[in-house]
């Protein structure tokens, strides 16, 4: 146990209404690849967060061999041989490589020797087959390049225990290929590495031991040789947590008359993600369609395509026989379509407006054109009571702005608004995300009583306990097309997480 | 009740700390003027004295506020968005130009149609002229601030182009002025002041804009813009449309300002038919925080420094800078507070 | 014909001088991420300053240096504005040009009309006998020179140091240069404080060269003409100086001679570029 290169001793933190993290043990031998895998939320970017000083936590200690470390900042963390790669990588794209090397490498003369540098990286990306050209700047190069500089400005500034943050997320297969054999090849050379993954196929494939954290502790470490698949994808789900929700609800019989068809789909993803291709589907009445998916696989592109936020190159939309296919998102809201978003305070809300102007951001019904020209705040305060009553629900002073609200009223706030108009259909992003219990299970009943009267529901979620929870069906993303569409009522948990990472379909 | 009373008590304190960081500012150009051996106190009686002591002064003060009410609603409302319009004094000067052309031409008509027609062209210059910025942001992200800015030497050159050029009076004695406008062509003064009929454009402008932001779904729609883009963008709010439509309503607004200048005030067009009232709107938006009921106020404050200054450089012959000095302090003093309040969220 | 040129050319290169230093200013401070509305203010300063100095103690050097450092200090009221306060950048330059302009108005008006002996200028023997170009670049003060030769300086700061490099890479993006070491707001400080200086330089060039007079607001917009330039150069030196040179001038020329009023469309063409 001693002889860890690096060792985290019961490390504990909790951000305002979560434990993140709670007392988790973990030691990385030198030349070790060891693989953190766990759900979003499980706790494994804050644990490796706080190795890299960005948090701090609450208690617990970090060994590194065998001699305490204090980690306040990630300077510290560097001074410590800590290194992390972000998933977002922390590279100036207007910049050479050299420059953003030289970024990093602190102290070396006030002059930047450029040749020196260069031919010093050349010599390194030889070493570690990191190929890449030193004079060029970094937007033009491909994401997997653009993670060789990472872990090129790494080795320059010294680090031993190098920290990957979803490294295969973004990339092709052959660069995720070309990535293993970079990590291979450092781990030989003893370099700890430490990678973050939820995808079970490259856990199996790189690591030589795997920690799987679930809600914030550790569930087991293993060796890779001693579990199967099928064991991870099992201990990364666990038993559905969520209490089933009152049975007459679930099983009211889906109607048969079609709210919303996608014909062969096609649109451009966000910077470098796969956006959609060719995904074909349609959604009930009175459905839910559960969407599941590694983040960037296409599922918030396809929310947002629905919406008229993002054009949509080919194929064509249908919202109840009304092509709907690059319409003005106005129009589309009209339809009425209801939009919860992932993050209301940057999306879905005016922070600094009261509870009673943002209950009315959507143009709906009657308030387009000259009729809807003139607020009367007077009838609208009296219909949002009326809402706010029917939906049997609190609000918060209906004067007070937005920014003043607690992360759950605001959320009250956007589903009242949004369900208020008796949408034929709701897109859901990430609805419960940051939610504590109560406001979840208050999320979970309103999107079934919304339902109830009719609406049909496209939710979109990285928590497959909620997916399990609620959907009719759920529909599994992969690479930005279907990658199947399953009954939850006859599939375990770990068939989806197959499907979501790339895994065969049974 | 409670929460009543702790707002009101709030504001309270915020009109104190406020009236208290103005006082800083009115220290501190005290002590710049008595390093230079004037006498602070003297100065100041005599800004106040000039412009609130008699009946004429307070007359001034209101001939003062009405362009500066104008331009101060002509940023105001894309300040309500987001964007920063520094133009409204190059605007002014389009408004007033194209006015005159009207005057100039068409000054054979009767009055009843003369004069709305000429209201309608200052409107139009302002407006035409503000739509190159907000074009520009459209269609290519140009910082309408600084485009706004530089196009207002571009319109006091065009306008000092055509008064040194076609349109110079022949009996001017080659001084850069136009002929006098025909009497159909003046707006109405009240009273032996010079008080003139621009007044209800600019308080008419003020109670629209109050209006359209309380009661209209267009106010409505531009606060939603200002405060969160992103959210108005998702709920199909037609962004690029607000921009040109309140980049060029306030451009108008302006314009009208010019166009009231030239109309009442001078009769003719030359060059400083404004003496910044453009920039000092600016400041009056700024320091009214964009609220249009606020504006009157501030118009007045200002309106009383900048006549204070006319009036100083005469009696104690102190330079107009004083008051300019002043006013810019008073806006850092605002600028910085608005960012400490922003920082509490 | 060649005379013409030759003068025209001349002209161009020492009345684009303050709008250079300006431009050189501006493109150091936006960057880092500033953008600094306040160089006519800064600039007007300089020239003030200079010019009291100059009259006062007939040392036009002394006058150089203490307008260089006015500009400055005018600046680091910007930087604690927007880098302490976070306030708004652009409403905070303009109130710096507000509070330089009216200042420099009240604390220059005993000086307007006074004579003073400036910078002289200083012909570079044996280059200044070069045929065309000999007069145009090196007949001129030495604040011409100190300009044009700032910009490859510049030029070589920005991209070959480690402290342009910071600076490069905190305007780019401020998260990465402070995760990898860079202290972002005292950096931000002294770029501000730099491109005042500038600035300053650009205004004792006006009052003690170019028109060795001092008048109330006489920098009349170079300040802005340099902001407008810094994006038409794409924030290069080496372009700054071409933008100066060749733009500068139609604008000038539209103040000097105005009852012509012929030189609009060009002061329209930069502001078209500039978007």
């Amino acid at each position: 146990m001693n002889t860890a290169y690096l060792r985290l001793e019961n490390i504990t933190k909790s951000f305002p209404g979560v434990l993140a993290n709670s007392g988790i043990n973990l030691s990385v031998e030198k030349g070790e690849i060891h693989a953190l895998l766990g759900e979003n939320g499980a706790g494994k970017s804050t644990l490796m967060k706080i190795l890299y000083g960005y948090y701090q936590q609450d208690s617990g200690s970090i060994y590194i061999e065998g001699n305490l470390v204090d980690i306040r900042t990630p300077t510290d963390a560097m001074r410590c041989g800590i290194g992390m790669v972000f998933q977002n990588f922390m590279l100036i794209p207007a910049f050479s490589v050299i420059e953003n090397i030289a970024l990093a490498v602190q102290k070396q003369g006030q002059m930047i020797q450029s040749q020196e540098l260069a031919d010093r990286i050349r010599d390194t990306a030889a070493c570690y087959n990191l190929s890449v050209e030193p004079e060029a700047k970094v937007w033009e190069l491909s994401i997997g390049e653009q993670q060789r500089v990472e872990i090129l400005r790494l080795l320059f500034t010294g680090s031993r225990i190098l920290i990957f943050d979803e490294p295969t997320s973004v990339l092709t297969p052959q660069e995720v290929e070309g990535f293993f054999e970079i990590a291979r090849k450092l781990s030989s050379d003893g370099y700890c590495i430490l990678f973050i993954t939820h995808k079970l196929r490259e856990v199996m494939a790189l690591a030589d031991r795997i920690t799987v954290l679930r809600k914030g502790t550790v569930v087991n470490t293993a060796l890779r040789q001693d579990v199967t698949e099928s064991d991870l994808a099992y201990m990364l789900v666990g038993k559905p947590t969520i209490e089933s929700i009152e049975s007459d609800q679930l099983q009211e019989p889906v109607s048969q008359d079609v709210t919303l068809e996608f014909h062969d789909v096609f649109a451009s993803g966000e910077r470098g993600r796969s956006g959609l291709q060719g995904v074909s589907f349609t959604l009930q009445e009175r459905e839910i369609l559960g969407v599941a998916g590694v983040a960037g696989n296409g599922q918030t592109e396809l929310g947002e395509v629905v919406l008229g936020l993002r054009p949509c190159s080919q194929g064509r939309i249908v919202l109840h026989g009304q092509d709907l296919t690059n319409r003005s998102t106005a129009k589309i809201l009209e339809a009425p379509v209801a939009y919860i978003p992932e993050d209301p305070l940057q999306t879905g809300v005016a922070p600094g407006l009261s509870v009673l102007e943002n209950m009315v951001l959507h143009k709906r019904d009657s308030q387009r054109g000259w009729r809807g020209l003139v607020m009367d705040w007077k009838e609208i305060r009296a219909k949002i009571e009326l809402n706010v009553e029917r939906f049997g629900l609190t609000l918060p002073n209906l004067d007070r702005p937005v920014i003043t609200l607690s992360g759950g009223n605001i959320q009250r706030v956007v589903f009242v608004r949004e369900l208020a108009c008796q949408p034929r259909l709701t897109v859901a992003f990430h609805p419960t995300f940051g939610l504590d219990i109560a406001a979840t299970k208050l999320a979970h009943e309103l999107f079934l009583t919304s339902r109830s009267q009719g609406s049909a529901l496209l939710l979109i979620s990285e928590d497959l306990d909620e997916l399990f929870a609620l959907s009719d069906r759920i529909m599994v993303m992969h690479a930005g097309s279907v990658a199947g569409i399953v009954n939850p009522k006859t599939t375990q948990p770990f068939e989806v997480g197959l499907l979501m990472t790339g895994g065969a379909t049974t | 009740m409670e929460m009543l009373a702790l707002v009101r008590n709030n504001r309270v304190i915020d009109v104190l700390r406020m009236t208290g960081m103005m006082a800083l500012a009115f220290i501190a150009v005290g002590l710049l003027l008595l390093s230079f051996g004037k006498n602070p106190i003297e100065a100041y009686g005599e800004i106040f004295k000039g412009s609130l002591g008699s009946t004429y002064g307070l007359s001034e003060v209101v001939v003062k506020m009405i362009p500066l009410m104008l331009c101060a609603v002509a940023t105001a409302i894309p300040a309500r968005m987001g964007l920063l319009n520094v133009g409204a004094e190059g605007q002014l000067h389009i408004g007033a130009m194209w006015a005159t052309w009207g005057a100039l031409t068409l000054g054979e008509w009767p009055k009843e149609i003369l004069l709305p027609t000429l209201v309608l062209l200052g409107f139009l210059g302002g407006a035409v002229f503000a739509f190159i910025p907000a074009f520009f942001r459209v269609k290519a992200g140009v910082n309408e601030t600084i485009c706004t800015l530089l196009l207002n030497y571009v319109a006091i050159l065009i306008v000092e182009h055509m008064v040194h050029g076609s349109w110079k009076d022949p009996m001017s004695f080659n001084w850069p002025f136009t002929r006098e406008f025909s009497d159909a062509a003046r707006l109405a003064f009240y009273g032996n002041t010079r008080i003139h009929t621009g007044l209800w454009f600019a308080l008419g402008a003020i109670v629209l804009f109050y209006l359209a932001l309380k009661r209209t779904r267009w106010g409505y729609e531009l606060r939603i813009i200002g405060d969160n883009a992103e959210a108005a963008r998702r709920a199909g709010i037609p962004i690029n449309r607000y921009i040109i439509l309140t980049l060029c309503i306030g451009g108008g607004l302006a314009g009208l300002a010019g166009m009231a200048e030239v109309c009442a005030i001078q009769g003719r067009l030359r060059p400083g038919i404004s003496t910044g009232f453009g920039y000092t709107g600016f400041l009056v938006s700024w320091l009214a925080l964009h609220n249009p009921l606020k504006i009157i106020l501030m118009a007045f404050l200002l309106g009383v420094l900048s006549l204070g200054g006319d009036m100083i450089q005469i009696s104690l012959e102190l330079p107009y800078a004083i008051v300019n000095i002043l006013m810019a302090l008073i806006f850092f003093i605002v600028l910085g507070r608005l960012a400490a309040g922003r920082k509490e969220y | 014909m060649i005379g013409i040129i030759e003068s025209i050319l001349t002209g161009a290169v020492r009345s684009g001088t303050p709008i250079l230093y300006g431009t050189l200013g501006e493109i150091l401070t936006e960057r880092a991420g500033i953008v600094n509305l306040g160089v006519e203010g800064s600039m007007v300063t300089g020239a003030c300053v200079a010019f009291i100095t100059t009259a006062e103690t007939q040392d036009p050097v002394l006058g150089v240096i203490m307008g260089a450092l006015a500009g400055g200090l005018a600046s680091l009221i910007h930087a604690f504005m927007v880098v302490t306060l976070r306030a708004n950048q652009i409403a905070s330059g303009l109130a710096l040009m507000f509070l330089c302009l009216g200042v420099t108005s009240f604390i220059g008006r005993p000086y307007v009309g006074v004579r003073i002996t400036g910078i002289q200028t200083l012909t570079i023997p044996g280059l200044s006998d070069i045929p065309f170009l000999g007069r145009i670049m090196f007949e001129h003060d030495v604040l011409v020179y100190l300009a044009y030769l700032s910009a490859p300086l510049m030029w070589w700061f920005l991209f070959r140091t480690r402290w342009g490099l910071y600076i490069r890479a905190v305007g780019e993006n401020k998260l990465v240069a402070f995760a990898m070491g860079v202290r972002v707001q005292v950096l931000q400080y002294s770029v501000i404080g730099i491109g005042g200086v500038f600035s300053g330089l650009g205004g004792a060039h006006l009052s003690l060269a170019y028109t060795q007079s001092w008048v109330e607001a006489m920098t009349a917009g170079r300040g802005f003409v340099a902001v407008a330039l810094t994006i038409f150069a794409t924030w290069h030196p080496l372009r700054g100086v071409l933008g100066a040179v060749f733009l500068a001038q139609p604008l000038l020329s539209a103040s000097r001679f105005r009852p012509r009023g012929s030189m609009c469309p060009p002061t329209i063409f930069i502001c078209c570029h500039m978007c």
